[in-house]
């Protein structure tokens, strides 16, 4: 990694601040009694009955049919949460309009609020007989318990990444390039299409990766709204909780093995685009 | 025009994905009137949740204070090899589902896990318990407090505290005069978030608890526990606490990022997830 090098170079050896042992040292105990160990326990379960075993069970329809589910609703719902988090940020940075300050203290709420919470609460809006639900039915939608409810409870869980990764990069567009295009004859589409979105889509690839990671791993706010059949409305987590119940560990430790690797393989990558973007940016 | 169109939408959208949610809650809580909310938050299986909750709180986010500011101190005040790597290790439980958090401790402390012949030797019970409860909510609140505190003291640097020490001061006095007083608001931000996700909790601590009522039921599982028996009014009644605290974290949230300013995602960095790490 690029800042290791710079670490490297700045290193000096005289420290005036005392005490860099100590927290350095529990720091690290505490890290790996706490984090690193547990979570290597993951991997070492999971193939201690063997590759074959793994595969065996990672390749189950039902297993399967989850992690399809649980991927596909994540990144619809990511997607979502990218179009209309990119118009909530634009609005709460650009325009003023009254109750604003409440407006963009309420976007946290899905990190504040308890996943049960609204979990059942969402539940209660979409069901056949619920405020939106009783709604929609007439027009043939029905949300809860299938898998639209899923992606309804992940856009919940996820609007903030997006909306919070956005708003500090639109902040600090210049908004004068935007206005010298708009002089020099670009229609409002073109100053979005080659001005703004150019300098935003490392924001929104970094938002949508965020809000789909979390997605992946949610289990509180899903599995009211979800219905859980079987291969039809059954998420991944729920599947591990399942196998759990039955005391079937490999099957269990296999699945989670699938999903930690992909949940640490978007957040290398986030960190790699973070800090080509930074680099970049440092060199203009 | 458009802006007016934008406004809207933005609007909108929030109102049915938030606010509506939001509202669900207490209507739904207040469905059967003032009595039926009072005897349903008042029932003592509710306030064993309740006290469960707070307890567990009470033990998770002092360690993951004192590891947050042994952490922002080694790594916010030295340069060493690694850091970044250290940095990104911290935030590794935001990549872990909750429901893989409450797993990991039954691998290791359950029945049939590492220790598990060993605990039922000593008769001892970690997993099913207390003490899996605890485990796995310091599990998921693991980067709160150290990912507030560890940029603040980057920014902040070291000047004050190498003053501190060329007049005399010990490391403590440092620590308890300078830095401390330095990085409160940034403290106390952490503390209120990891707070709030400790009291929160569902999938991890749903998995090592075992659904014991009165004994290891922490609020959001009692909350599970009444909606799944149809009780819906006494569900949202419990819920509408938690949603209390929710609202409680936030406007505490917002009074601190009035404080300090830096605090504010929007002059920083997104709240939860990966961190934007300046290269």
């Amino acid at each position: 990694m690029a800042s290791n090098a710079t670490a490297i170079k700045e290193r000096t050896p005289r420290r005036v601040l005392p005490g860099f042992g100590l927290t350095l040292g529990y720091t690290m105990v505490y890290l790996s009694l706490l984090v690193l160990i547990p979570l290597s326990a993951v991997f070492v379960r999971s193939f201690g009955s063997g590759w074959g075993h793994f595969w065996e069970v990672v390749t189950a329809p039902r297993v399967l049919a989850s992690l399809r589910l649980s991927f596909g609703a994540s990144l619809t719902a990511a997607l979502i949460n990218v179009g209309f988090g990119l118009i909530v940020a634009w609005v709460l940075v650009r325009y003023t309009f009254p109750l604003k300050r409440l407006v963009d203290a309420i976007i946290d709420l899905p990190f504040a609020l308890p996943t049960a919470v609204a979990g059942i609460a969402l539940t209660a809006l979409y069901a056949p007989n619920g405020w939106l639900g009783a709604r929609l039915a007439p027009l043939g939608l029905k949300v809860a318990f299938t898998p639209a409810g899923i992606v309804v409870a992940l856009i919940f869980v996820g609007l903030p990444f997006v909306v919070r990764t956005l708003q500090p990069v639109l902040d600090d567009l210049d908004q004068e390039v935007e206005q010298a295009a708009a002089t020099l004859g670009a229609s409002g589409r073109q100053v979005f299409a080659r001005v703004i979105l150019p300098a935003l889509w490392p924001a929104l690839l970094t938002g949508f990766a965020l809000a789909f990671a979390r997605a992946v791993g949610e289990y509180g706010s899903v599995i009211f709204i979800a219905g859980n059949m079987p291969m039809k409305s059954e998420i991944a987590p729920l599947l591990i909780v399942t196998k759990l119940e039955q005391y079937d560990y490999a099957g269990a430790t296999a699945i989670a093995v699938v999903m930690l690797v992909l949940s640490f393989g978007v957040m290398l990558g986030i960190n790699a685009l973070q800090n080509w973007t930074a680099t970049r940016h440092g060199e203009r | 025009m458009s802006r007016l169109l934008l406004i809207a939408t933005a609007l909108l959208f929030l109102g049915v994905f938030l606010l509506l949610p939001l509202l669900a809650v207490f209507v739904q809580a207040l469905a059967n009137g003032f009595g039926a909310y009072y005897v349903a938050v008042s029932e003592p299986m509710a306030w064993a949740a309740v006290k469960l909750t707070l307890l567990v709180a009470a033990i998770a986010v002092p360690l993951n204070l004192v590891f947050g500011v042994a952490a922002a101190w080694a790594i916010g005040k030295f340069e060493f090899r690694g850091k970044s790597a250290l940095i990104t290790l911290i935030d590794l439980p935001f990549a872990v589902s909750p429901v893989i958090a409450g797993m990991i401790f039954i691998l290791i402390f359950g029945a049939h896990g590492w220790f598990g012949g060993f605990l039922r030797a000593e008769h001892v019970r970690v997993v099913f318990a207390v003490p899996g409860i605890v485990l796995a909510t310091v599990f998921v609140t693991f980067p709160f407090i150290a990912r507030e505190l560890i940029p603040l003291m980057q920014a902040q640097g070291n000047a004050d505290e190498e003053i501190a020490r060329s007049l005399g001061a010990t490391g403590w006095q440092c620590f308890w005069r300078v830095t401390l007083p330095n990085i409160r608001w940034g403290l106390l931000y952490g503390v209120l978030l990891c707070n709030a996700r400790s009291m929160g909790e569902f999938g991890a601590v749903s998995v090592v608890s075992g659904h014991v009522r009165g004994l290891t039921n922490t609020m959001p599982l009692h909350v599970e526990i009444l909606y799944n028996e149809y009780n819906y009014t006494a569900a949202f009644a419990v819920a509408s606490l938690l949603a209390l605290l929710a609202l409680l974290t936030l406007a505490g949230k917002n009074v601190l990022e009035w404080r300090q300013p830096e605090l504010r995602p929007a002059a920083r960095r997104p709240r939860d997830g990966t961190r934007r790490e300046p290269a």
